[in-house]
């Protein structure tokens, strides 16, 4: 990631290679969708599909804020653990540069899902029709920060009986909620399902 | 006392992470969101040698351009919560400039969501 010969400008050496830094940095605004789904549903792969940089992880401690807040200042005795976070970005225009953020849909990783939705403009919640059970908790905690999102249907290929229809049902879904189905390898894919969330969050905000 | 389980937790190498934030707490969210733009100050050429080996690599990072929070802790591999803190004390000493994300209001996500799905279509349609 770190490029030690490509960067003249640096006054160090230690910057990264232009392509990494957002384009237009001091006039963009930066915005992000969710991306969520229960484990290995493919939030990554999804980010992966269309972000014009290679994924990037980090981590964020899984407790409360005052907890990881007393375990940075070196107060002993506390268990911490942490979780990772992958996120992608798409440079939409001159103005707007789109962040993907995907995290597994736990409940307990509450500091990372308020980082995450705070200012967010919508989700998309990525299912998997053969663990319809798995993604309930992940649309509660969606619906809880009171998130617009769409159902992506990953890993529709095996599945074809299962009907939209069913799915709903099964989901307990608004009739106006969008549901695609999408392959995340596939940019073109991934991209439409993106958009399919978008236009409905445009027609949210237009009522 | 140490574990190898410690170094697991910490995640941070062998350093534990309120080493590296010379124990400060949590900034302000608004202020460093996970999607806050930040770059180094103008005139970072002479930079003041007191700064940590952690300060120093965020600030080289800076230098080149405009990075997310979120980035600069996926591309230095620290937890998101000491980026955070290293950043907030950068920005208080003037060697880091920070854009924070517009508050969200109806007017201006219809123009960015509108924005957001012309870009899409421009580039996937």
């Amino acid at each position: 990631m770190v490029s030690n010969t490509s960067s003249a400008d640096s006054p160090t050496g230690t910057a990264l290679d232009a392509t990494h830094y957002v384009q237009g940095g001091e006039t963009q605004t930066a915005v992000k969708i969710l991306v969520v789904g229960h484990f290995a549903v493919g939030k990554t792969t999804f980010i992966g599909s269309i972000s014009e940089i290679e994924p990037l992880s980090t981590e964020e401690t899984m407790t409360r804020a005052a907890e990881a807040v007393d375990d940075l200042k070196g107060v002993q005795g506390k268990t911490t653990t942490t979780v990772a976070m992958d996120f992608g970005r798409l440079t939409i225009s001159e103005r707007v540069v789109l962040y993907m953020f995907g995290t597994p849909g736990q409940l307990r990783f509450v500091q990372m899902w308020e980082d995450m939705a705070r200012g967010a403009l919508g989700a998309l919640i990525l299912v998997d029709p053969e663990r319809l059970a798995d993604s309930f908790p992940v649309i509660d905690l969606i619906e809880q920060y009171g998130l617009d999102y769409a159902i992506a249907v990953n890993h529709f290929d095996g599945n074809p009986d299962r009907t939209e229809a069913a799915l709903r049902e099964a989901l307990d879904l608004l009739d106006d909620t969008p549901v695609v189905t999408c392959d995340a390898r596939d940019e073109q894919s991934s991209a439409a399902a993106l958009t399919t969330l978008v236009r409905y969050l445009l027609d949210r905000a237009s009522q | 006392m140490t574990t190898p389980d410690d170094f697991e937790l910490e995640a941070t190498g062998l350093v534990r992470a309120y080493v590296i934030t010379k124990g400060r707490g949590l900034p302000d969210d608004a202020q460093l969101s996970l999607i806050t733009l930040v770059t180094a100050a103008p005139g970072q050429e002479q930079r003041p040698l007191r700064l940590s080996p952690e300060e120093q690599r965020l600030l080289d990072i800076c230098s080149a351009g405009y990075l997310t929070v979120a980035e600069l802790a996926g591309h230095t591999g620290l937890p998101l919560g000491v980026v955070r803190i290293i950043l907030a004390g950068l920005t208080e000493g003037g060697h880091v400039i920070t854009r924070p994300p517009v508050p969200r209001a109806r007017q201006a996500d219809r123009e960015i969501l509108q924005e957001v799905l012309n870009g899409l279509q421009h580039k996937f349609g």
